[in-house]
């Protein structure tokens, strides 16, 4: 038997197929199978065992009884470790479940274990994880990146490992490695899911969402993620529709809208004419295609790297040997303590981030970066607000380019900042995206087109995914 | 006013602003709903979010939102509608999230001030600048152990007011009364329970020295004061070194200092090489505070009468001077005391004065030899009003009334019953104070003589006398009139 969907498996399961036990042996051979991925960091048979076991007595009718899924160890979990993939976490034991894999678990889910990812999500590679880089499936030589910084969760999921995965994305961190993987990732709108058990990387960026491999399966772990939380101050209090149950492929008459900026001169011919089969295929469909312009586009990338690494530099504060997690052995001051534990815990890149965060935030330079990011993030927000005026989805591709080699861009920051150029417009607005496979390079490898629409139109663009990915050709 | 202080050389005069710290009073912290109960064990009442585990979130208390606005309106300051909170980032052992959420360009309340009073009369108004909400950090012990600082996080995240006072203040005296004020108006709103030693009132005191009419001179900060007494000792320290500095040419280093208790002598605790950059920056976990006027004005409606507006109805309403209606209104338990009397007693408004009289007098003697506030007086209001009701009456006299006072504050008994008990009842029938009289004169035929050979002065003599032989019951006016009388014959 074949498991692929989270749809199709949850019929076989109720109708007796195929029992709890099996499916979860399944999988765990899979993972056993495919350990030199390096797509999960925390992976106990037992723990799966027992969680079975339990999940045996629940309520047939829970929407997702017994579905395995994969959790980005960005997660708290109270039965598993949580590492943000970094040493100075190494072993840390929550006492506490976050909100969204709380409502996964309340749900019925499966959790097979923590996933990898860049430490304290900061990447697109998932190279800069203190567990080692993880491996995208779709490479035959195991020599490519997944991206990042949920590359843990989007392998897995992309190598049938597990049905369904969390991730979070603060500048793209879903729909980049979703892209690269060749399946869907969703980033909702900030706000719609609680943040609360989330080790915070950018607070007024980071947004949990889903690895799925069909829109389908997306809209269904969308829904269960989704709600309001009074834990944190910045969720949203809206109704969550049941995406699933509303999915439709109608997109007649809706207008599509194709950013100009988003038109580079660098970006491979094999990109924009997967940008243009797109289009055609929605103009096939009855949507209206209307070319916009978001103009403050080329801002967006410098003003991320000022406002996440600034928010960054100030959340990572916390960790720092007093009261949890690891402390440096060398016998020294309070001060130098600190020296020491941060040094040594974390990695060159969060490092690097800590540095810019604290730069751009300090006396004197404040009003030139963090000040003026603020700014230009409003210019940016202002921008999608003005075109959703005139269209109902934003398409443009998810990357600049397809899954790179490991350690190709190691030495050269800048050009790794630039994969996410055409996901952080949408996450500096907290607009929710989605990306979707479509299409591979001449050396196939899966390419993703991403469509954006206004804050809490989620369905909006779960339709739209779900007519492109039925009507690809 | 001209507070000068008299150097070596020259005369000086002081500059002084406070920023106080005042802890909301309210059950649970400023952004998490762990307890604040003072003096739990270590470390018994902190959340997952105080004691910043990863991807804990804060959570505004709205209550002390509501505490703030209340403060503000108490203190006449602009309440803003648009208030933001931001984080204020530095490392220590104390502070678990490596920085402290507070408010730092957009504060909730802004200008405002509060009058001063001193006894001559006068008063001041003393501007005050901004309020901001802010959390406390943990206690870091350092002498558990000679090796060891041990931290406990019961006080991390209790909600804070930081009042800023404009530098309106010229002397230690000043300051003392305006922290009185203060701390006065804040027990009226009850906002912050005011407890100095507990530390949920806490002073920073910025002060600087100039001559007359020179610019303001630099300024050094004394951190942490946490008692009147330590406010003025401190100051008048810091004013002395400073002239001393300047005066045999040195310069004032901008500074924050530590007051030594022990010794009374202020020193640094760093300079300003080391002075943090803090890197405030609006936090991103919490949205903008923003509130409505209808929430401004809902509590508005909730403001008690405060101090001066006390001072003010003791002054029209029972002709009150300023100097007793200022002791009765500084502590509000006292003032709600003198109050209560009359609300038992409407007919004793025009003995108001008697009434102050006895308050801080005979009660606050026996309150503060036995150690009692005046919310917990055995003494009730109600029975105060009833002995002197007696005494205005002239069922009893003054000097029986404290008798019956002491054994009231014994034994919580009202006066009546104690009167009765004792058979005190003031001897007001003539005839039987006339037969008093006679048995004293008679048997002090020698002094009758000198007293009519010139000496008066021994009426005291027979009045005490008689006063004996009735066992103080005589109406001592009666007595006296008839002792007169008598001796005049």
């Amino acid at each position: 038997m074949e498991f692929n969907s989270i749809n199709e498996t949850i019929n076989k399961l109720r109708n007796k197929k195929i029992s709890l036990k099996e499916l979860s042996e399944i999988f765990i051979k899979r993972i056993i199978k495919h350990k030199d991925l390096n797509a999960f960091i925390y992976f106990n048979e037992e723990l799966i065992n027992n969680q079975v076991n339990k999940i045996k007595k629940l309520d047939d009718n829970l929407p997702l009884k017994g579905i395995p899924l994969g959790i980005k160890d960005l997660f708290c979990t109270q039965n598993m470790p949580t590492t943000a993939g970094s040493k100075i976490l190494n072993n840390f034991k929550p006492t506490y479940e976050s909100f969204v894999t709380k409502k996964l678990l309340n749900s019925g889910a499966l959790f097979l274990g923590k996933t990898n990812l860049d430490e304290f999500a900061m990447g697109s590679s998932t190279t800069t994880s203190f567990f080692g880089n993880t491996i995208n499936p779709v490479s035959k030589k195991n020599d490519l990146v997944p991206g990042g910084s949920s590359g843990g969760s989007a392998a897995a999921v992309a190598a049938k490992l597990c049905l369904g995965a969390t991730g979070t994305d603060t500048g793209g961190s879903i729909r980049q490695p979703a892209s690269f993987c060749g399946i869907v990732g969703m980033k909702p709108t900030y706000g719609l899911c609680s943040r609360w058990g989330i080790i915070a990387f950018s607070s007024s960026l980071d947004q949990a969402g889903i690895f799925a491999n069909n829109v389908e399966d997306t809209s269904i772990l969308m829904r269960e993620i989704s709600g309001y939380d009074a834990n944190d101050s910045t969720s949203a209090n809206v109704k969550i529709p049941d995406y699933f149950k509303n999915l439709k492929t109608d997109i007649k008459d809706k207008v599509i809208g194709i950013p100009k900026e988003y038109s580079l001169s660098e970006i491979p011919d094999e990109i924009n004419n997967m940008w243009e089969k797109a289009i055609k295929i929605f103009e096939k469909g009855g949507a209206k295609i209307k070319y916009i312009s978001l103009p403050h586009t080329k801002y967006a990338l410098p003003t991320y790297y000022i406002i996440a690494p600034a928010e960054a530099s100030s959340n990572l504060a916390r960790y720092d040997g007093v009261k949890y997690g690891f402390r440096s052995k060398k016998n020294v001051s309070l001060d130098e303590m600190y020296e020491e534990t941060r040094s040594e815990g974390f990695g060159k890149e969060v490092k690097r981030r800590i540095l810019i965060g604290t730069y751009v935030l300090s006396a004197g330079y404040y009003d030139a970066y963090y000040l003026k990011a603020q700014k230009v993030r409003k210019l940016i927000s202002n921008d999608f607000k003005e075109t959703f005026k005139e269209c109902d989805i934003i398409l443009t591709p998810t990357t600049p380019s397809a899954a790179f080699r490991i350690g190709e861009k190691e030495d050269d920051p800048i050009k790794m900042y630039l994969n996410d150029i055409f996901t952080v417009p949408a996450s500096l607005a907290g607009l929710p995206g989605i990306s979707i496979p479509f299409g591979h390079t001449r050396e196939n490898l899966p390419l993703g087109v991403q469509l954006l629409s206004k804050h809490f139109d989620e369905q909006n663009i779960l339709n739209a995914a779900y007519f492109l990915e039925k009507n690809y050709e | 006013m001209n507070n000068l202080t008299k150097g070596n050389k020259f005369e000086w005069e002081t500059v002084i602003g406070l920023e106080v710290h005042a802890q909301i009073k309210s059950n649970s912290k400023l952004f998490s709903s762990s307890s604040t109960k003072f003096g739990s064990n270590p470390n018994s009442q902190v959340s997952l979010v105080d004691a910043a585990m990863p991807g804990m979130l804060p959570v505004i208390n709205e209550f002390c939102i509501k505490q703030a606005v209340k403060t503000g309106l108490g203190l006449n300051a602009q309440i803003n509608n648009f208030s933001i909170f931001d984080r204020k980032n530095y490392f220590y052992a104390d502070l678990p999230q490596g920085y402290q959420i507070s408010q730092y360009k957009d504060p909730i309340v802004g200008k405002g001030e509060i009058n001063i009073d001193f006894k001559d009369g006068k008063s001041k108004k003393i501007r005050i600048i901004r309020l901001h909400l802010e959390q406390d950090a943990g206690k870091s012990l350092h002498d558990q152990n000679p090796q060891k600082t041990y931290v406990d996080l019961n006080r991390s995240g209790v909600a804070l007011m930081e009042i800023v006072s404009e530098p309106d203040l010229s002397s230690s005296e000043e300051a003392a009364l305006y922290i009185s004020k203060l701390r006065s108006i804040l027990m009226y709103l009850d906002t912050c329970d005011g407890n100095m030693q507990e530390g949920s009132l806490r002073a920073d005191v910025n002060i600087s020295v100039k001559k007359p009419n020179d610019k303001l001179g630099t300024r050094c900060e004394i951190k942490n004061l946490n008692s009147i007494k330590f406010i003025k000792q401190a100051i008048d320290f810091e004013v002395k070194r400073q002239i001393n500095v300047l005066e045999e040419g040195g310069t004032i280093e901008q500074n924050t200092l530590l007051f030594d208790t022990q010794t009374g002598k202020t020193r640094p605790m760093r300079s300003k090489e080391e002075a943090h950059d803090y890197r405030y920056f609006p936090d991103p976990d919490l949205l903008p505070l923003e509130l409505s006027n209808e929430f401004i004005d809902e509590i508005k409606n909730e403001i008690p009468e405060l101090p001066d507006q006390r001072k003010k109805r003791y002054a029209g309403d029972y002709k009150l001077s300023n100097y007793d209606s200022s002791v009765l209104t500084s502590e509000k338990s006292v003032s709600d005391f003198f109050d209560k009397v009359i609300d038992h007693h409407n007919n004793l408004k025009k003995d108001a004065k008697l009434i102050v009289n006895w308050i801080t007098s005979e009660l606050f003697a026996l309150l503060k030899k036995n150690e009692i506030d005046i919310s917990n007086s055995p003494v009730s209001a109600d029975n105060l009003g009833k002995l002197i009701q007696l005494i205005k009456s002239d069922k009893i006299s003054g000097k029986i009334a404290k008798e019956v006072f002491e054994e009231m504050f014994e034994s919580k008994k009202s006066p009546e019953d104690i009167v009765q008990e004792k058979g005190l009842i003031q001897v007001s029938d003539t005839k039987k104070i006339e037969n008093i009289v006679e048995v004293v004169l008679n048997s002090n035929q020698d002094k009758v003589k000198e007293y009519k050979s010139g000496k008066e002065k021994l009426l005291g003599f027979f009045v005490g006398q008689a006063m004996k032989e009735s066992k103080g019951k005589a109406n001592p006016k009666i007595l006296n009139d008839l002792l007169v009388k008598k001796l005049k014959q």
